[in-house]
């Protein structure tokens, strides 16, 4: 913009009119290009000072004003002439209008710093992002490569499998082969094997035909006398009752063996049952505190005490009885015996793991008999507690048969709540309205405590102007410089109240950028500030420092 | 310990009577009665031939001696001599004393015999023809034979009960096996049933007498066990085409049945469901650290420690000529030797060859074919292996004590091994010369043992208390 604005001036000083026109419309584009406006950076200023050296000479020193003057009243600004046709400078108006183009001068190369930080701030956003685009994108073709790998690893290893499984199948195929093989064999084997015995059987038949059927005169038997039987006994011929006898004593030869092997079991079993009941014994006098317990938990009082009886009722007879009849509740008691000393077990387990030393454990084992009582009086309690939590249902349950009393009852309880819950309502509605007025005057207090900053800032600035302008305008009147600062003080206000009025939209706008400057709204805005408790603390000590540097 | 002198003996023939009061010993024709006690001769008898087969009967009143005749087969008509020589002799009863000349003389004529043994009654004499044509049941008592037709040529085809009152016989028919029951009193059949083998090839009861386990072939693994009546009750096959059973046992209870395999595993059935119980196997390497592992070892003979009362001249003699042995506790693991089977050849060497229970039911003794210089002792309570007899030479046989859980092993050379839950001691047999003991015999009342060796036999006798 700068370099545009130097190529322009020399046009503009040797043809006015087309310049205007040019200027003009450019004035047009200038406050749509503002934000450009305001990167300018702050050497181009010096440049623009050796521009304005340029632009005004003797010669064109009215046209160059009247061009000033007409820009300004389109900029908004008041005119520099005294009257509206004469040609006489107002020197206040001039001036006024400097420190206005100077404040907005600051305000513009605020803007601009502040963009730049946050152009600086999105810069290194930016290569943030970037960093981390490039550090995923890296990632991403990392773990694309890995994929890869992984791909052809799992795809070699499918392979292998395949392979194994080929492996697997041609082995398995091989020893069907082999066994069939085998039973082959054996089944020709077999066929062989009978062939040549049928031949040997043949042989051998003949044989015996050979050998047996001619009177051998040598198979012969020579013996002194005979010699009578081991028993003593003679033989008996064979008759049927022989054969009779004989499938009789085999039997009785089977029975006793069976017999023998039946005492055999039942001597087993008997110890085994003995063994049984003793184990059961033990366990039962193991568990006097935990068989209660679970059967509490689990099943009713009566059915409970039945079983128990059958339980001793069959410890007495269950032992004579044959297993079949009472197998089902011994197993179910000795189950049900077992899950007690398992649970107990754990549970004394438990009580190891938490209880390493002895003597607490001693301590344990004392406790055991009191946690009896303990369970046993709680056990009352329960029962207790049942019976009343009963009476008290059937209580309710009467009261509920009666409906006509309840309704009232019901009503009446209504209302007490309906009445209840309007008290609460209102107190409520109090408390949200106090809470509402607190927000309020803690907004009011932070926007007062900002405002306050801000004026300072705006303070300072104007002090620097001040001195800037006194620095400029070494001939003009004292007085004179007195009058202008008063003003430009009031004159940040306003603008800071502008600020307030962009962020905060809640306050009301009671002054706006484009508006005229005049001295009226900047002494309402006095009136509302001192109005503030805060910064009417404040302010007037600014004053008087102020004041004090003006006596200075 | 003490031993006696050597005598001679021919074809492993010495046998106590079964009474406990007389020793049989055969010299080539020569059949030697001997007093257990004084070992003087009681009898001489002197056969025809070459005694190749003697057995005392059940009273100890008769010895049988069977000659089988070898060889002689040229000529058709020739003769062949089978000759059984029956004596009765002097034991304690006077009636034989009355007859001391008293004899019985069978001859097969032209069938042969290739077997023969008493019946339980010791009144009978059964023989097996040659080409198992028949078995010719022979009596003592009166004039009468018996034949059995179709016995199968097999290990075991022949078995009586322990109370001498069945017998069953294998039998072969049109390519079946059949099992025939026979009451020994009259000969008379009993049962006749098929048994669902292949080719049956061993047949042996249950000490109780009323279960008679029946096994097929090596090439199939297949134990039957059969009732007395002939009922089937259990079948037994651990797997299939691989070689099977090789031997099989029978508690002293009954309660068990021990099958030894061709695959070095010996499975225990129970007698009540006729399943596996447990199977022992018999690695060449034993890991497990309750075992106990004897191991012989060769004692240097300038360390004599003699305790043997006997000659010290002779003791001297025999310690010069031989090298002591004793007995330690290896380390486990113990890796023991292990002998390759040759594949392609029929009866392989491996397997379990040889089983007994102890006559308490308590151990079982093993021996696997492939690791040939080891007794696996196995605790039959526990069903776990108990101890290991590592030997220096190869098991030629062990027995055990009938009366105690002891266990007598010999390995072919002039020592005999004695294990007890105790321990182990190996005894050198004091004699002069060779003396190679490859079969023992022990005595009915656990008190000596007979050692056998192939031209010699000596008795051992061992004192109750030493060895307890």
């Amino acid at each position: 913009m700068g370099d545009w604005k130097t190529i322009t001036v020399p046009v503009l000083s040797s043809d006015s009119k087309s310049i205007f026109q040019y200027t003009s419309e450019k004035k047009i584009s200038y406050p749509s290009m503002n934000s450009q406006v305001l990167c300018l950076p702050l050497p181009s200023s010096k440049s623009m000072h050796s521009f304005y050296s340029a632009f005004c000479t003797e010669e064109n020193i009215e046209q160059s004003i009247s061009y000033l003057n007409r820009e300004l009243t389109t900029l908004g600004f008041p005119s520099i002439y005294a009257e509206s046709k004469g040609k006489e400078l107002n020197l206040i108006s001039i001036i006024n209008c400097m420190n206005e183009l100077l404040v907005l001068q600051h305000k513009n190369l605020r803007a601009q710093e502040e963009v730049e930080m946050q152009h600086l701030k999105l810069g290194s956003d930016m290569d943030h992002l970037q960093n981390c685009y490039t550090k995923l994108k890296e990632q991403l073709e990392s773990s694309k490569r890995e994929i890869v790998g992984l791909q052809e690893r799992d795809r070699q290893l499918q392979s292998k499998n395949r392979n194994l499984h080929q492996l697997l199948k041609n082995e398995k195929d091989e020893v069907q082969k082999l066994q069939n093989i085998i039973s082959s064999r054996a089944t020709q084997y077999n066929h062989d094997m009978k062939r040549k015995e049928r031949e040997y059987n043949k042989l051998k038949e003949r044989l015996h035909q050979l050998v047996m059927n001619k009177k051998d005169k040598k198979i012969t038997m020579e013996v002194l006398n005979y010699v009578g039987r081991a028993d003593g006994k003679r033989s008996a011929w064979r008759t049927d009752k022989t054969d009779a006898r004989n499938e009789e004593e085999m039997y009785k030869v089977l029975l006793s063996d069976y017999e023998q092997r039946q005492k055999q079991l039942l001597m087993e079993n008997a110890e085994l049952k003995k063994v049984l009941q003793q184990m059961k014994k033990e366990i039962i006098s193991l568990l006097p505190p935990q068989k209660q317990k679970p059967k509490e938990r689990s099943e009713d009082g009566p059915v409970l005490s039945d079983l128990e009886e059958d339980i001793g009722e069959l410890k007495e007879n269950m032992w004579e009885l044959s297993c079949e009849t009472v197998r089902e509740q011994l197993t179910n008691s000795i189950r049900k015996q077992w899950r007690m000393l398992k649970n107990h077990v754990e549970k004394l387990d438990n009580q190891v793991s938490r209880v390493h030393s002895g003597a607490l454990d001693e301590k344990d084992v004392i406790s055991r008999e009191d946690h009896e009582l303990e369970t046993e009086k709680l056990e009352l309690e329960i029962q207790q507690c049942k019976e009343m939590i009963k009476t008290q249902q059937q209580l309710l349950q009467q009261q509920l048969m009666s409906p006509c009393d309840d309704d009232t009852t019901l009503l009446l309880q209504d209302c007490y709540l309906l009445e209840e819950r309007e008290r609460l309502q209102e107190e409520w509605r109090l408390f949200r309205e106090q809470k509402k007025n607190f927000e309020k005057e803690r907004r009011s207090f932070t926007e007062a405590a900002i405002r306050l900053g801000l004026e300072r800032k705006a303070f300072e600035e104007d002090r620097g102007a001040w001195l800037k302008q006194q620095f400029l305008s070494m001939s003009t009147d004292y007085k004179h410089s007195e009058n202008v600062t008063t003003p430009s003080a009031f004159l940040g206000s306003s603008d800071q109240d502008n600020r307030l009025v962009k962020s905060t939209s809640q306050r009301k706008p009671h002054c706006m950028l484009s508006g005229p400057v005049s001295a009226e709204p900047c002494q309402t805005s006095r009136s509302s500030a001192a109005s503030k408790k805060p910064a009417a603390d404040s302010k007037p000590n600014q004053w008087v420092e102020s004041d004090k540097e003006e006596a200075e | 310990m003490n031993f006696s002198e050597l005598f001679k003996l021919s074809g492993l023939l010495g046998r106590f009577s079964p009474d406990g009061k007389c020793l049989a010993s055969c010299v080539q024709y020569r059949l030697v009665v001997r007093d257990v006690n004084s070992l003087q001769i009681l009898q001489l008898y002197t056969c025809l031939d070459q005694i190749q087969y003697i057995e005392w009967s059940s009273d100890s009143l008769f010895i049988l001696c069977a000659m089988y005749k070898r060889g002689i087969v040229q000529r058709d008509p020739a003769p062949v001599l089978h000759g059984h020589r029956l004596s009765s002799f002097l034991t304690s009863l006077v009636w034989s004393l009355e007859q001391p000349d008293w004899h019985c003389k069978i001859d097969e004529g032209s069938a042969g015999l290739v077997a023969s043994c008493w019946s339980p009654d010791g009144r009978h004499i059964l023989n097996t023809t040659e080409f198992h044509l028949r078995i010719t049941v022979w009596s003592l008592c009166i004039k009468s034979i018996s034949y059995i037709k179709y016995p199968k040529a097999c290990q075991q085809g022949l078995a009586f009960t322990k109370d001498g009152r069945y017998m069953a016989v294998a039998e072969r028919r049109d390519c079946k096996d059949f099992v025939s029951i026979f009451v020994c009193s009259d000969w008379q059949l009993l049962r006749h049933f098929d048994t669902e083998t292949q080719d049956l090839v061993g047949i042996e009861w249950a000490p109780n007498g009323c279960v008679l386990a029946v096994w097929d072939t090596c090439l199939e693994y297949k134990i039957l066990l059969y009732s007395l009546d002939g009922r089937l009750l259990s079948t037994y096959r651990a797997y299939e085409w691989s070689l099977g059973v090789k031997s099989v046992a029978w508690s002293p209870s009954s309660q068990f049945l021990a099958i030894g395999s061709y695959g070095e595993k010996v499975r225990i059935l129970n007698h009540i469901t006729w399943k596996k119980i447990t199977e022992f196997e018999h690695p060449a390497t034993i890991a497990n650290t309750k075992t106990i592992v004897y191991k012989e070892v060769e004692k240097s003979p300038s360390v004599e420690t003699e305790r043997l009362s006997f000659p010290p001249t002779r003791a001297l003699a025999s310690s010069l000529f031989s090298t002591q042995s004793k007995y330690d506790i290896s380390q486990v693991p113990v890796s023991l030797q292990y002998v390759k089977p040759v594949a392609d050849r029929a009866n392989p060497k491996m397997g379990i060859g040889m089983m007994a229970f102890s006559p308490d039911n308590c151990f079982l003794a093993t021996k696997n074919d492939n690791i040939p210089n080891a007794v696996w002792i196995w605790d039959v309570q526990k069903l776990k292996l108990f101890v290991v007899l590592e030997q220096l030479c190869a098991i030629q046989s062990f027995q055990w004590d009938p009366r105690q859980p002891r266990l007598a092993v010999c390995t072919g050379n002039n020592k005999v091994y004695l294990w007890s839950p105790a321990g182990c001691v190996s005894v050198q047999v004091p004699v002069e010369g060779d003396f190679q003991i490859v079969s023992l015999s022990w005595h009915s009342s656990g008190d000596s043992i007979v050692l056998l060796s192939k031209d010699n036999f000596c008795v051992c006798y061992l004192e109750r208390e030493e060895v307890k």
